[in-house]
């Protein structure tokens, strides 16, 4: 099989308004009837630099990041020399004569009068509607929903400002049939019902779905759209958003939401969520549930504050002093962020331990169309019980999970003690009282249900590459390109517990191969832990990028020798 | 002592020293609760860590016994989550002025509707004396060998200077000015801070109850608690130190659930609201 998408890369300085281009193409995109995804990365600075966003156009879905540039556009020359490795004779390069000759490239040059233009016009903040018009005539896009969209964009600046941006629009457009690029995709009317959203937002929708109606957080990237996004919902959905002055607070908050019967969460990144360990633990003791949004970017410490890693996935599984049971999903689409968020919170509920949602600054930023979801069909269930005198809060159950009253709701008292406690909730150092409440929280699982890796390809397979969340269209797309007959793909959104199937899946296979955008392999190795199972093929990738199909492809191919 | 429903009646091991100020102000606490009329069942305190955050344990409460240092943060979000219950977050010197400072400056400019008491003994009872936040100028302990060199932490000022509604200070000491305090705090509408001055028997000879006693004296009716300026100048005074209510800002000081937009057409505590699809199928259209 090979790859029929098309792929558009912008390039430039951050400032240069690279986002407004973005946004409005992946609408024009959506309801044109095109599969799309985007990708982005960018520097950790607010101007300047390089930035680039690749745009992939597909008559069919697609979910991740190829290195292959067929069409880029520049505003600024400096960024070419980056790009040098993903262009090559096919590539066509449009922007200012001087910009796209800034260095030799070997590809097809198609210089565009931008600067020139924008004179006419007398103001080159247009030219990003120019770029809009350009990209809307290549691809046939239906005009009408840009002038619409430009028109919503602009009104409240005035008659003058809505018209020359749809004169900078129509300037593109005009541009646009002088290159003659011959890109013929075909259109599907499905994508037109789609929603489009990042994943970001897919773990908001999720959120709020799942019941979310507290959120205390500290800004951090790639974590801080989640954060944002329920925000902007903080009126409709009646949830309290509050911006606290450290992540040591946030989560304490988000247990005291928790402790009265909202549902709370966090949202934060490695070097936020280091600080929010202590609260893990005390959720583990108070066997409060929690949810916490962990966006994964590249460290130790600082690290690339805006690139990509899975490399915190040690550091969710080992956080909190002390021995407690935890639940960490890991979504790899955007349909997966919003179903897997909403479990997140029934099952924390359910089972009263945090729940860690997975993710990292790749599947954050990137963004696509996903099918509207019935949400009838993810209801919430809230296990808060009305107490009576006599209440006990850590009553000792067969499974462990004891029925959670909330303060205001009954006669008895909620009374929840960091300290080793009776069942009463006080203080106690009695060593059987110990004993009893340690065996208590480790059974709370029991009777949970995992979510069993999906097999892709083959039921037959030999071969098996183990993959989890944001990897996942990687992978789906690199051995698709393959075509191997005799190898399919284990994907996991649940990462731990281990999912029950896990052993027999991996060992009904003659060969494993572990993809991680990671150093160390870090899910094999917890493989390796639990199940004896050594996995020594090991296709990882640390470099703060994503996997990039055609590479992942290379390496598999490798692999499969 | 006369009895209250706040009398907690499982027998429990009590933690504290005898002779430990923590005592009187145990039965201070209830009965204030019981001369306000507060349902127990609509009570939360939350603490932390120490000898003052077990204060919880001693009651017939609902409690949040938490971390060190993040008493006051529970407290706030029980509160944001459930306006109508009555929270109380208590605790040392160590505790909410040292591990959890960060936490008390900011909750004050949040201005949440709880009662903040912290007891001040000027030393780490817990952990066997070591100095404290509010440990004076050359008071020795095992870790500051010859003396604390470090500037006092003023609660009071700083409180004052981030705009806090009520902040007041007593003195275990003094019971009917204690109770007095407290009760004026619960009532009031507001963050509302009280710094009691509570000696601790075990690990500081220095400002023991008769330093205390000789190093503090009431406000009388010359104080104007609703002038800020000079609420600020009573909070530097430390020979002796002003006890009772410093500042009460006269007008209301909104508070910040009654700033946040989840209620503002909706009171009910968040748990008890159900989301309509019509709203979730919104997030996609």
């Amino acid at each position: 099989m090979t790859d029929t998408s098309y792929s558009v890369v912008l390039s430039g300085e951050a400032g240069q308004g690279l986002k407004t281009i973005e946004t409005l193409f992946m609408v024009l995109l959506q309801k044109s009837g095109y599969h799309a995804f985007l990708s982005k990365e960018f520097m950790s600075r607010v101007r300047g630099g390089n930035n680039t966003t690749e745009i992939r156009i597909s008559s069919g879905p697609v979910g991740a990041f190829v290195e292959r540039i067929d069409l880029l556009v520049v505003f600024s020359g400096d960024g070419l020399s980056r790009l040098m490795d993903r262009i090559d004779a096919h590539t066509v390069i449009i922007g200012e004569k001087e910009d796209i000759e800034a260095i030799p490239t070997g590809a097809i040059l198609k210089p565009i009068p931008i600067a020139s233009k924008m004179k006419e016009l007398g103001n080159a903040i247009f030219a990003n509607n120019l770029i809009n018009g350009l990209l809307c005539g290549l691809f046939k896009c239906d005009e009408s929903i840009a002038h619409e969209a430009i028109r919503k964009q602009f009104e409240s600046k005035g008659a003058e400002v809505v018209d020359k941006n749809l004169a900078a629009f129509q300037m593109g457009e005009d541009l646009s049939k002088t290159l003659e690029l011959g890109i013929a995709i075909k259109k599907e009317a499905h994508t037109k019902k789609q929603f489009a959203l990042n994943g970001s937002v897919s773990i908001g929708i999720g959120a709020i779905a799942g019941g979310c109606d507290f959120i205390a957080s500290y800004p951090m990237s790639p974590s801080t759209a989640v954060l944002a996004y329920l925000a902007t919902k903080a009126r409709q959905c009646g949830i309290v958003v509050e911006q606290a002055e450290d992540e040591i607070a946030a989560i304490n908050m988000c247990l005291g939401a928790w402790y009265t019967g909202a549902r709370g969460m966090v949202t934060t990144s490695g070097g936020g969520f280091a600080l929010m360990t202590e609260g893990v633990s005390l959720a583990g003791i108070i066997e409060s549930p929690a949810v916490i949004h962990l966006a994964q970017r590249p460290g130790p410490g600082t690290g690339l504050p805006t690139r990509t890693e899975q490399g915190d996935l040690n550091l969710a599984l080992y956080a909190g002093h002390g021995d407690f049971p935890r639940i960490i999903y890991a979504p790899g689409t955007f349909d997966d962020g919003i179903r897997l968020t909403h479990r997140a919170f029934e099952m924390a509920d359910a089972f009263q331990v945090p729940v860690f949602v997975l993710t990292d600054q790749y599947f954050l930023d990137s963004e696509g169309f996903t099918d509207k979801i019935d949400f009838s069909t993810l209801p919430i269930h809230r296990k808060v019980v009305k107490t009576d005198a006599g209440y006990l809060r850590y009553s000792l159950t067969e499974s462990g999970v004891s029925p959670r009253g909330v303060p205001g709701y009954g006669d008895g008292f909620v009374c929840v003690d960091s300290d080793e406690h009776t069942e009463e909730g006080r203080i106690t150092e009695d060593f059987s009282v110990r004993k009893a409440m340690v065996e208590k929280r480790m059974r709370k699982l029991s009777a949970y249900e995992d979510i069993e890796p999906e097999i892709l390809g083959p039921t037959d397979y030999k071969t098996l590459v183990i993959g989890w969340g944001s990897t996942y269209g990687a992978i789906k797309e690199a051995l698709e390109l393959l075509g191997r007959k005799d190898v399919a793909f284990a994907y996991f959104r649940q990462v731990f517990p281990l999912p029950k199937s896990t052993k027999a899946i991996l060992a009904k296979a003659k060969r494993l191969v572990l993809v991680e955008n990671n150093v160390t392999g870090q899910f094999g190795d917890l493989i390796g832990k639990e199940l004896h199972i050594g996995i020594e093929n090991r296709i990882l990738q640390y470099n703060g990028t994503p996997f990039s199909v055609e590479s992942l492809a290379r390496k598999l191919e490798g692999a499969l020798k | 002592m006369k009895a209250t429903r706040f009398d907690y009646k499982g027998n429990p091991d009590i933690a504290w020293c005898p002779g430990c100020g923590n005592y009187p102000l145990l039965q201070l606490l209830k009965q204030s609760l019981e001369e306000l009329d507060i349902d127990p069942r609509m009570l939360v305190l939350s603490s932390g860590i120490g000898q003052a955050a077990k204060m919880p344990q001693y009651v017939n409460s609902h409690f949040f016994n938490g971390l060190h240092g993040r008493g006051l943060s529970v407290a706030v979000a029980i509160k944001m989550s459930n306006p109508g219950l009555t929270v109380i977050a208590e605790g040392g010197d160590g505790d909410m002025y040292g591990e959890g400072g960060n936490h008390f400056l900011h909750n004050i400019r949040r201005n949440p509707d709880i009662t903040h008491l912290v007891h001040n003994n000027m030393v780490y009872g817990l952990t066997q004396g070591q100095a404290s936040p509010t440990s004076r100028r050359g008071f020795k302990t095992p870790i500051q060998t010859e003396g604390v060199i470090n500037e006092p932490f003023n609660p009071l000022s700083v409180a004052l200077a981030l705009g806090a509604p009520f902040v007041a200070r007593t003195f275990v000491g003094n019971a009917e000015l204690t109770k007095k305090v407290i009760k004026e705090a619960i009532l009031f509408n507001g963050y509302a801070l009280v710094d009691i001055f509570d000696p601790c028997v075990s690990f500081n000879k220095t400002n023991d109850f008769a330093w205390f006693k000789q190093n503090t004296y009431v406000l009388d009716e010359k104080h104007d608690p609703t002038d800020r300026m000079q609420a600020m100048a009573r909070a530097f005074e430390e020979g002796p130190f002003p006890l009772g209510i410093l500042y009460k800002q006269a007008d209301h000081k909104p508070t910040i659930h009654e700033k946040l937009p989840a209620y503002e057409d909706n009171k009910a505590p968040l748990w008890k609201r159900i989301r309509s699809q019509q709203v979730l199928s919104s997030l996609m259209k």
